[in-house]
């Protein structure tokens, strides 16, 4: 029995690779490609015959396999389908770390899940809290509930889109300029940014466009997403060397954390590092440079 | 358990293992192939005995193709065919119970 440690709500969630919860030649050594967390899927991979055989392989994968660092969230089904309570009871028997709600279109689905989870947990004698919850913003229904989905649930650590069925309800395809889902992004972003809660973009589903899912990353690092969603392993790099930051920021962030921190103990609340006026504003933003410099290996200090 | 009919669970993928549970003549017997035979055989064949013993399923015919599975999936595959064979997979499951 592999016990996993509590959930942490904001962790580092820079890439969140989808598992097929049925193959276990996939998700055994999930662990080794690096990625921060790992979605099992109980939904879309799994054929309609083989859900049962899904939660059996998933229940003893997490029971048995030690996926270290890296986060276990599992896609469990649509709230329209006979199989989600089910789900719900073996993620929270097995200890998954979160779940992510498929094609969630409203605060009153999030609190579905989230009543089914508390009673899962009180049956399997889990800590009541403990499992985290996601959701993924399918229709157009859901993005334009996101704000009310966000802060739906003290247990919800993020908010994801899902492109390939929201942009066939919207009638388009990808673009190379993300024009597509411009609106979308932005309002899912504006809505999980409100609610204090991450936000996550979708797959890019053409491995060999390798050009266009650069640009993608590049955008959505730049619009503000916490993270992508991935479909494989060779995706991961490319996002964290994204997400790192460059030498000149991590020096900085240390300063602005340090000098934040010494003057506070001063009783100083506004002062100057290298020049620039710096107050308390700048300390989360440094923070998250510092933890984004740790995972991608260019920070050891104990600043954070 | 009482296998009631006929249950099939798993792949023949590799890192998979397809288990077939029968209605069987009074107690088990077990047909078992596999691609890592001459090195697994035997650790593969307690694992599907100790999963069965823990089901309680003591009267069975037990046909289980390998391809290099993990215990962890020997054990998920031989208690999917015999819930299903039940009738009993899809719901209300024992997690931390008998299936542990």
């Amino acid at each position: 029995m592999i016990p996993r440690p509590k959930p942490e709500r904001f962790r580092l969630r820079r890439t969140m690779m989808f598992m097929n919860a049925q193959k276990p030649g996939l998700f055994k050594d999930a662990y080794i490609y690096g990625c921060d967390s790992i979605m099992l899927d109980l939904e879309d991979a799994v054929a309609e015959n083989q859900k049962d055989a899904a939660r059996f392989s998933l229940y003893h994968a997490l029971k048995t396999i030690d996926y270290g660092d890296t986060e276990v969230i599992v896609r469990i089904n649509g709230l329209d389908t006979p199989h989600w309570q089910e789900d719900i009871r073996v993620c929270v028997a097995a200890g998954a770390d979160g779940i992510r709600i498929a094609k969630c279109e409203s605060a009153e689905d999030v609190r579905t899940v989230e009543k089914a989870t508390e009673e899962a947990e009180k049956e399997f004698g889990v800590e009541v809290g403990r499992t985290l919850l996601m959701a993924a913003l399918e229709s157009p229904k859901g993005i334009i509930n996101a704000y009310e989905i966000c802060s739906a649930s003290p247990r919800m650590f993020g908010v994801a889109i899902s492109g390939g069925d929201f942009r066939k309800c919207m009638q388009t395809v990808p673009q190379p300029d993300g024009v597509d889902m411009l609106y979308a992004r932005g309002q899912m972003l504006v809505a999980a940014r409100a609610a204090g809660i991450q936000c996550f973009d979708t797959v890019f589903t053409n491995l060999d466009d390798e050009e266009g899912f650069q640009a993608e990353v590049l955008q959505n690092k730049a619009m503000g997403f916490d993270g992508k969603s991935l479909i494989n392993p060779k995706q991961i790099r490319f996002v964290h060397e994204v997400y790192a930051p460059t030498e000149k920021e991590v020096i900085q962030a240390e300063k602005i954390v340090r000098a934040v921190r010494e003057n506070a103990d001063k009783g100083l609340g506004v002062f100057t590092v290298d020049g620039k006026m710096i107050d308390i504003a700048f300390l989360p933003s440094a923070e998250r440079t510092l933890r984004l410099a740790r995972a991608y290996g260019m920070y050891e200090g104990d600043l954070v | 358990m009482k296998i009631l009919k006929p249950a099939v669970a798993g792949t023949l993928e590799s890192s998979d293992v397809q288990v077939t549970v029968e209605p069987g003549n009074g107690k088990i017997e077990l047909e078992l192939s596999s691609s890592v035979m001459n090195q697994y055989g035997r650790q593969i064949k307690e694992k599907v005995l100790e999963t069965l013993d823990r089901l309680e399923v003591n009267d069975a015919r037990v046909t289980v193709v390998d391809k290099g599975a993990l215990d962890c999936t020997i054990a998920a595959r031989v208690e999917c065919a015999v819930f299903r064979s039940c009738d009993a997979s899809a719901k209300n499951l024992p997690w931390g119970g008998v299936i542990r």
